[in-house]
């Protein structure tokens, strides 16, 4: 199986290594032979219909495709024989004959007009020209000119095979065969999810980004210089390379990263715009003494010089120093906060802790993980003494058994969507839970799809580990060898039988108990988790249920087995590592441990605060107790993100000082005093640890506009405005600090990563690779085994009653990322997704007489939303899903700011609400 | 309370479209959902049974709706994309997208392959197209096997031979479309002289696998579907791989010239079938596949009466029988593309290696064999190698089927030696030329393998034969053509023929076809560059079909120029 086989190529005997074609054999060797439909990036199989690469092999009655060919021991091949070469050339010449033009084809510089270069085949073709479709302009992203399709089938690999998004098919037979997206209607009326897959993939410019081309569909517009980075969105860490023109992004393409593989979703590919948007703040601004604060206060575009005024860098750098010195004087370090990004950095999440703390002695420093995964990291940290995912989502590849709870990936990481499509394609069990259908998300490649009651998660789970224990499914050597607490919870989880358990979450007993079974006794199960198990005032104990499964049936620390919360933002991982978390320094080190704070007292020459500070929700709360005076807050937009956005706008508006350092007026920076323009994730370098524990580098794409200047010299302009003495030269000068300090980065430098371009930790040396899958062994636990911590079935905080019957649930769209700040303003996701709804079952709209497009109004004891109804398939009935990135019918004015009390995540998953059609269709003022 | 307002002034968006109040792509109907539900009742929702269930759509509503597809993609879970391209690449189904007319209630198809054009096909097209009326369709149609009985229509799923414009309409006028079900021997009568004898032999531990495939080598039994791969070798190959095993038997007789695997099945199911059981006998294929053409809608009925019949006779215990229907697609007739098709996709060849025997039906070393090669394996092994053997003439092996058709007094299946010439055809068991035809050319294995002159007439039709001539016997449909017959206007037709029947899966074939149909049109033929592209054809498609299309170009510029100038 795994020998080599000897065959001769051009006359020169080779070697091909098993299962490796004769092209690849070919072009390892150097010989350069044409291709069409063949692409050699990963994961694209050999179709072998163009043609194009046809070789000729001694004894064979015809020619071979040799992407395809595998060679056998003693073959004989000739590439470049005057037979294969003519066929080559002909298949050339039988496709020119129907493409457009070159001097005004789609892309002129496609791979295949490069391709008629390099063969100095010329351009014309001797065979009368066939019939053209017409062009395609439904999609406001891509261009579809099917005049240049060669029916190569590679768009149709990458949206079925790649990504798996299933839009794309070879339609009709012969030459009339046809790209049809669904059921051939326009690209934009069809389910496509804008991937772009098949834009990369495809060699003519068939299907193109639709900002490269004019009106007529002719390329205009080509790049003058390209950058590798990272994409700025979710915590999948897609590796990007970035065409730019004139220090303008053109276009995006993906890059063969370890978590995407070439891959990336419409966010990535198509959202990059939103960095050149008018809106930017290009100048520091301060507020005007004749516009006071007001929490209901709102700034549309055209207004901004109604209540700020343009400054100096001196002027506002100063003016936000001295605001929060002035309250750190009078009141003291408990007095101030910090709220960091997770979009930003490590380096700048380092430097913005070690700033509240070094600065203000105060631990009062958290930023959105809080509204995310903090109850997931609590009960990691309490089982596993490690928060962090123990396998990367590619191990999908490895298991039998895939659970996705709580977490819709095809709309939220949607890359890491496509790893777990491809192992349910070839077979693996894959297993969905979620009270919201994913109908066009995973569902479809479910083999199961267990639609329970929202916020019944507990008893779901408690089901299965009663089955697990009941049936003595358990690994009885691997919880005797490597856990504590077991005995604990067996003698709990009898009161939850399945049955029992049945009532609460309608998931039928024998469903619960054969899908404990699978999980429990595949050879490797692997676990996905979201917000939808984390914001919940259950969701340390939702995440307590999924650790006790790994830990009980020992699927965890194997390949394909283990536990992975999806990280939401793409640094939150990092953010968190950097210590953005008001109990802990950099790297989960408690502030409450004496020898760990005397540690860092002296790392930093300076005494650091014992007590541990305030959460995200609760430094507002104490803003309106009067104990909160002043805020710094970088890249973070609570006034959108905040559960109960009224109260939360109330309590920035009443800080005495609040400096926000932002890229846009975001309505938390309406509330600022002093806003500080600053830069862009494609404008900086920095480094960001994804969902998976992988550090990968970012570097800048092009410039900051107007004054915006670098988040991490800014924290530094204004740590030495307060007395700090710092002198960081470049965010290298950071990350080198941090390696002093962070053992979880041992082994990664900067120059390694920007060698490598991605390194995971824990690494064992500098020059292997990290490890992907952790706790193999044991749990860095003071006793090497972890924690099995049964949990008790809560309900929700607030039930639907006869006022408000209804579950109102949020979330995110595929096409907005988080409070909608940066894809609001790209104007192809703004074309995808324009405007705020309020996803309804169809039932209940009947039921109202609410029509698909209507506006509805949608209230809860604390506010309420005018928006329109989307009739969605994926809502049961008596849910109401609002997703939270519209801030003209924000969904956190309505959703409940109840806590979790260990992770302290507010349950933005499920509160009551009740909806009235509005008879008068209100459209949104003017 | 201190309320938020909605506004566009805080809007982040430019706000210049409009939200889409469903969510991506089309809405499902409800009722739509409830009628395929309907349909389909208990049938397993499979991926394989893709063209079985929209057949059960075609046949109730006349057509594909496209409502009924999203709810049939729904209901097998399968997405839209995929349920279209297989529905749009077959000819007997009608995709009726959202707001567009349901096609006229009857259907006409006209046959306008080479046999049927050459009796008037072509105006009888036009006839009926113009007296038709709205109520009725008149599609053009490749070859139904009924080139003898030329020419031929199909109404419904009724046949019409010999028709005329009136004749044709008068059946479509009458209201019944079903197929009419020649008289054939059924279990009873097959089974009282002597039938599944032989199979019960094998079943029982009377006779070996081993002496069986041995006698159907020595009979020299080969391939009849057209490759003439020894069949007994065939059966030793799949054998000798791991099982699971499978066999698939191909029906799906579409090469025009072509009808008597039709005549075979129509007559005689029987033998055929205990043929079959014998070969998933002598390979323990677990399950044995039909794959039968939608142009034969009487075998059809006929098989699915008489394979109940052997399975509640316990004949087929050994194995399990489906029956799969065709939906109007010649290239379902090469194997591996027969193979797609009966998995529920797109008739797309695969490219080889690795080869079906290997890697075949889901994956599986599978079995494939054409119907009339099964029909012959009870006889011989009821009879012996050397009654096969021994009746083939100018040093060639056993019986054949030549079906002939063309400008001949008496067209039909001439089950005759094997060897025998197009000479001896026409004179001796045709009966001669038509009256008022003399002999110029003939067809000796349908479109794809070429046209030969009248003073080649004298080979012996058989494998292995014809080769050096640029042509080949293949499926032994002999097109007998006349001084009448503009072999240019024949090449075209065959080329058109082509055209509409690749798949277009690779370019040589899929742009060769259609340039060469184009080239071919023009008043005088560019025959330097058909020339070339012929070779590349030849040279670069994946299948027989585009390898062996431009047969006819070079047959034409080799052996009639004169028709050329």
């Amino acid at each position: 199986m795994s020998e080599r086989i000897s065959f001769e190529l051009n006359g020169e005997t080779v070697e091909a290594n098993p299962g490796e074609t004769i092209w690849q054999v070919a072009d390892r060797l150097g010989t350069e032979i044409p291709h069409l439909c063949w692409q050699p990036e990963k994961d694209y199989r050999a179709d072998g219909n163009c043609r194009a690469c046809m070789v000729e092999i001694e004894g064979e009655r015809t020619l071979a495709a040799s992407c395809i060919r595998t060679p056998s021991p003693g073959m004989k091949v000739h590439t470049a024989s005057e037979r294969a070469k003519k066929s080559r050339e002909m298949v050339f010449e039988l496709l020119i004959a129907d493409q457009p033009e070159r001097e005004t084809s789609h892309d002129p510089d496609s791979k295949f007009w490069n391709w008629v270069d390099a063969m100095q085949i010329g351009d014309a073709s001797r065979f009368p020209a066939g019939s053209r479709p017409l062009a395609d302009s439904s999609h406001s992203a891509i261009a579809v000119n099917l005049d240049a399709c060669i029916n190569c089938n590679l768009c149709v690999r990458a949206c079925r095979e790649v990504q798996v998004n299933d839009v794309i098919g070879m339609a009709y037979r012969g030459n009339g065969s046809k790209i049809v997206f669904d059921f051939d209607e326009g690209m934009g009326e069809s389910t496509c999810v804008a991937c772009g897959e098949c834009v990369q993939a495809c060699p003519t410019g068939a299907l193109m980004e639709a900002n490269l081309l004019d009106k007529a569909g002719h390329r205009t517009e080509y790049a003058d210089r390209v950058v590798d980075t990272l994409c700025p969105y979710c915590g999948v860490g897609c590796q990007t390379r970035v065409h730019v023109k004139d220090d303008k992004i053109l276009h995006i393409d993906g890059r063969d990263g370890p978590a995407n593989v070439n891959r990336l979703c419409v966010k990535g590919r198509f959202g990059f715009d939103y960095i050149h948007h008018p809106d930017r703040l290009t100048v520091p601004l301060i507020r005007r003494d004749d516009a006071p604060k007001a929490g209901d206060q709102q700034i549309g575009r055209g207004e901004v010089s109604k209540y700020f005024r343009e400054a100096t860098w001196e002027e506002a750098l100063d003016r936000a120093a001295v605001g929060l010195k002035k309250v750190f004087d009078r009141d003291g370090g408990s007095a101030l906060a910090g709220f960091g990004s997770a979009k930003c950095s490590n380096e700048e999440a380092y430097l913005f802790q070690k700033l509240i703390r070094q600065g203000f002695g105060t631990n009062n420093v958290d930023h959105c993980t809080r509204l995310c995964h903090a109850s997931s990291v609590a009960a990691l940290m309490e089982g596993l003494n490690s928060g962090a995912v123990t396998a990367p989502f590619t191990a999908a590849e490895q298991s039998d058994c895939i659970i996705v709870i709580g977490a819709r990936p095809a709309e939220n990481h949607p890359v890491a969507a496509t790893f777990l499509k491809n192992a349910a394609k070839r077979g693996k069990e894959l297993i969905v839970m979620d009270p919201r259908g994913q109908n066009n998300g995973l569902s479809r490649h479910a083999t199961r799809v267990l639609q329970f009651k929202p916020g019944s998660d507990v008893a779901l789970l408690n089901g299965m580990l009663h089955t697990i224990v009941e049936e003595e499914l358990y690994d009885r050597q691997y919880v005797a060898a490597n856990t504590e607490g077991f005995e604990a919870l067996k003698s709990s989880i009898k009161d939850f039988s399945p049955e029992k358990m049945e009532e609460i979450c309608g998931i039928p007993a024998e469903t619960v108990r054969s899908v404990a079974r699978l999980y429990a006794t595949s050879t490797a199960s692997l676990i996905f988790w979201g917000m939808g198990v984390s914001q919940h005032i259950h969701g340390t104990d939702n995440a307590r249920c999924l650790i006790a499964l790994a830990l009980t049936t020992g699927q965890i620390g194997r390949p394909g087995a283990g536990l992975h919360p999806l990280r939401g933002q793409n640094n939150v991982q990092g953010a968190s590592d950097a210590g953005l978390i008001p109990m802990v320094f950099p790297d989960y080190k408690s502030v409450e441990d004496a020898d760990i704070r005397s540690h860092y007292e002296e790392f930093w020459g300076t005494q650091l605060d014992p007590k541990k500070g305030l959460t995200v929700v609760e430094i507002i709360d104490a803003i309106l107790a009067d104990e909160i005076k002043a805020m710094y807050i970088l890249g973070e937009n609570p006034a959108m993100s905040d559960p109960d956005q009224n109260h939360a706008r109330a309590a920035l508006a009443k800080l005495e000082h609040l400096v926000v350092q932002d890229i846009f007026l975001t309505e938390t920076a309406w509330h600022a005093d002093v806003v500080l323009p600053a830069s862009a994730h494609a404008e900086k370098w920095g480094t960001f640890t994804n969902t998976n524990r992988q550090v990968q580098i970012a570097r800048p794409v092009v410039p900051a506009p107007g004054q915006a200047r670098q988040d991490w010299e800014l924290v530094q302009e204004l740590a030495r405005r307060i007395g700090l003495d710092w002198n960081y030269g470049h965010p290298s000068d950071v990350f080198a600090e941090m390696t002093e300090v962070m053992p979880s980065l041992k082994n990664i430098t900067w120059q390694r990563l920007e060698r490598e371009e991605a390194v995971t930790y824990p690494c064992d040396a500098p020059d292997r690779p990290g490890n992907a899958i952790i706790f193999g062994d044991r749990f860095p636990t003071a006793t090497g085994r972890a924690k099995i911590v049964p949990a008790q079935v809560t309900p929700p905080a607030e039930l639907p009653d006869a006022d408000y019957p209804m579950v109102l649930t949020t979330g995110r769209l595929l096409e907005h990322w988080h409070t909608g700040s940066m894809t609001r303003r790209s104007a192809t996701l703004d074309a995808l997704e324009p405007e705020a709804i309020a996803a309804l079952n169809r039932w209940d709209m009947k039921r109202m007489g609410v029509s698909a497009g209507d506006f509805v109004r949608v209230s809860t004891r604390r506010g309420e939303v005018t928006l329109k109804a989307r009739q969605d398939v994926d809502v049961p009935e008596g849910m109401i899903f609002i997703p939270f990135c519209f801030a003209e019918a924000a969904a956190n004015l309505l959703t409940n700011p109840q806590l979790d009390p260990m992770g302290k995540i507010p349950e933005f998953k499920f509160c009551a609400a009740k909806i009235e059609p509005l008879t008068e269709k209100v459209e949104a003022a003017e | 309370m201190n309320e938020i307002k909605t506004g566009q002034k805080i809007h982040p968006g430019s706000g210049r479209r409009k939200a889409p109040t469903f969510n991506k792509g089309r809405v499902l109907d409800g009722t739509d959902l409830e009628k395929v539900r309907a349909l389909l009742g208990d049938r397993p929702r499979r991926r394989d049974l893709l063209i079985e269930h929209l057949h059960l759509i075609q046949d109730s509503e006349g057509c594909l709706p496209a409502g009924m597809l999203h709810a049939l993609a729904t209901e097998m879970r399968i997405p839209m994309a995929e349920i279209y391209e297989v529905a749009s690449f077959y000819a007997h189904f009608d995709i009726v997208k959202d707001g567009e007319a349901r096609p006229a209630p009857v259907t006409i198809r006209v046959c306008e392959s080479l046999s049927c054009a050459l009796a008037g096909a072509e105006r009888l097209i036009s006839e009926l197209e113009s007296n038709a009326g709205s109520d009725i369709r008149v599609l053009r149609a490749p070859c139904m096997g009924r080139c003898d009985l030329a020419p031929a229509a199909e109404v419904g799923h009724r046949h019409v031979d010999h028709c005329t414009p009136d004749s044709v309409l008068e059946v479509a006028r009458s209201g019944d479309l079903h197929p009419e079900i020649p008289e054939y021997a059924d279990f009873s009568a097959y089974r009282a002289t002597g039938g599944y004898k032989v199979l019960e032999a094998c079943t029982s531990g009377q006779r070996s696998v081993e002496e069986v495939i041995e006698t159907l080598s020595d009979g020299g039994l080969r391939g009849l579907g057209g490759a003439g791969f020894p069949t007994g070798r065939k059966w030793s190959f799949v054998r000798a791989e791991t099982g699971p095993r499978l066999m698939a038997v191909n029906g799906d007789e579409g090469e025009p010239g072509t009808f008597k695997d039709r005549l075979y099945l129509e007559s005689n199911p029987h033998q055929f079938l205990e043929g079959m059981l014998i070969g998933a006998w002598a390979v323990e294929a677990e399950e044995v596949y039909i794959y039968l053409r939608d142009e034969y809608p009487a075998a059809r009925e006929i098989l699915l009466k008489e394979i109940a019949a052997v399975e509640a006779a316990g004949l087929a215990k050994h194995t399990k029988i489906h029956l799969r229907r065709g939906a109007g697609a010649y290239i379902c007739g090469e194997e591996s593309a027969m193979i797609e098709s009966i998995e529920g996709k797109r008739g797309l060849p695969r490219h080889r290696p690795p080869f079906v025997s290997v890697r075949g039906l889901f994956d599986r070393p599978t079995l494939v064999n054409n119907v009339e090669t099964l029909y012959w394996v009870p006889e011989i092994l009821k009879n012996g190698a050397e009654w096969f053997a021994s009746q083939g003439t100018n040093g060639c092996k056993g019986l054949r089927s030549y079906s002939v058709s063309g400008r001949v007094k008496n067209p039909g299946v001439k089950l005759v030696a094997a060897g025998t010439t197009a000479r001896e055809l026409i004179n001796d068991h045709c009966g001669g030329m038509a009256d008022g035809h003399s002999f110029k050319g003939y067809l000796p294995g349908g479109p794809s393998g070429g046209i030969l002159p009248a003073d080649m007439a004298d080979i012996p039709l058989d494998f292995g034969q014809l080769e050096k001539h640029g042509s080949f016997v293949g499926s032994h449909a002999v097109v007998i053509l006349s001084d009448k017959d503009d072999m240019k206007d024949v090449a075209l037709n065959l080329l058109k023929f082509f055209e509409d029947e690749s798949c277009g899966q690779c370019t040589p074939c899929r742009n060769g076809t259609e340039k060469a149909v184009k080239l071919m049109s023009q008043p005088s033929w560019d025959s330097d560059l058909l020339t070339e592209l012929s070779q590349v054809m030849a040279d670069a498609s994946i299948c027989g079909l585009g390898q062996a299309a431009p047969n006819p170009i070079k047959s034409v510029m080799k052996y009639f120029p004169g028709d050329l100038k």
